[in-house]
């Protein structure tokens, strides 16, 4: 194993996360009573899959300045962290949601048709689908240092499109979802107590340290891979 | 004045009621069966992370045997 400290730091982080976050004391709220807890979970993803994303970005931009191709395998790596947090977030809100949103005279499938319009949704799901676009078109290119260059190219807007589709028209528009024109969903005072701060932060640290792991390791593979392929 | 102490009932009624009437787990942490869900999660955390060290681990060594 290699450079171990922060991977230790990241497990004890969401050790940490997983025991205070079932056990702090949370806000009484009736329309969320305890599944506010998914806060240390559910939001999480979401800013892993940005700080991944972010990581994605930067040696996307570090590939066009020095032609390293160690760069590119990171770019491709981390980018395919970020997806897989962004979906394991989808999946974990449209949990939450089905029994936080839904309007309790319907059924669950009838009261979809107005979770389906959320613009925070949308926005994110066109986010992913551009990522999901980067993987495709990096696939669909033979020669290795045009799919390198194209493809950090292409990285480099895909994490623009992140800024109008989860960060600015979600908050222009109204939305069920937290965190609309009154300031960052989770991180503005009116959505955590203090209290659950103490958890959330950590949280937020531990989950992306695991998912930097997780892009470490498909680095390490990839490269080694390559090289055999070189001999 | 009677519209507007019924008003004030009213309002002080749905304050208690908003009280008492969020349901949390109150009952669950009295049993101390909120451990058995932290330990179900410590454990599969625990096997995520396993995994994790020795692919880890797998990967060094590859790295070192060339």
């Amino acid at each position: 194993m290699r450079k171990s400290w922060w991977k230790i730091l990241g497990v004890l982080l969401l050790v940490y996360t997983f025991i205070a976050g079932l056990l702090i004391e949370v806000p009484r709220n009736i329309q969320l009573q305890e599944t506010i807890r998914n806060l240390f979970f559910h939001v999480c993803m979401w800013f892993g899959m940005m700080i991944l994303f972010i990581i994605s970005f930067i040696h996307a931009i570090k590939y066009l300045r020095t032609n390293d191709h160690n760069s590119d395998i990171a770019s491709r790596q981390y980018a395919g962290v970020g997806i897989l947090f962004g979906l394991l977030g989808y999946l974990t809100g449209a949990i939450w949601m089905s029994y936080t949103w839904v309007d309790e005279n319907k059924t669950l499938f009838n009261s979809f048709d107005t979770v389906a319009r959320e613009p925070k949704l949308i926005g994110a799901a066109i986010a992913l689908l551009v990522y999901a676009a980067y993987l495709v078109l990096r696939d669909s290119i033979q020669d290795i240092d045009k799919r390198a260059r194209i493809s950090a190219v292409y990285n480099i807007f895909a994490f623009a499109m992140l800024f109008p589709s989860i960060w600015i028209i979600p908050r222009l528009l109204p939305s069920l979802h937290p965190g609309g024109s009154e300031g960052n969903p989770a991180l503005n005072f009116k959505d955590a107590s203090m209290n659950m701060r103490l958890v959330f932060y950590p949280a937020i640290a531990g989950w992306t340290l695991i998912g930097v792991w997780i892009a470490t390791l498909k680095i390490r593979m990839k490269i080694i891979n390559e090289q055999r392929l070189m001999k | 004045m009677k519209k507007l102490l019924s008003t004030v009932i009213l309002f002080l009624l749905c304050l208690a009621m908003n009280a008492q009437g969020t349901k949390m787990a109150d009952l669950m942490k009295e049993n101390g069966k909120i451990y058995v869900v932290i330990a179900v999660m410590l454990t599969i955390l625990a096997g995520l992370i396993l995994y994790l060290v020795r692919l880890d681990r797998k990967i060094s060594k590859l790295e070192n045997n060339k």
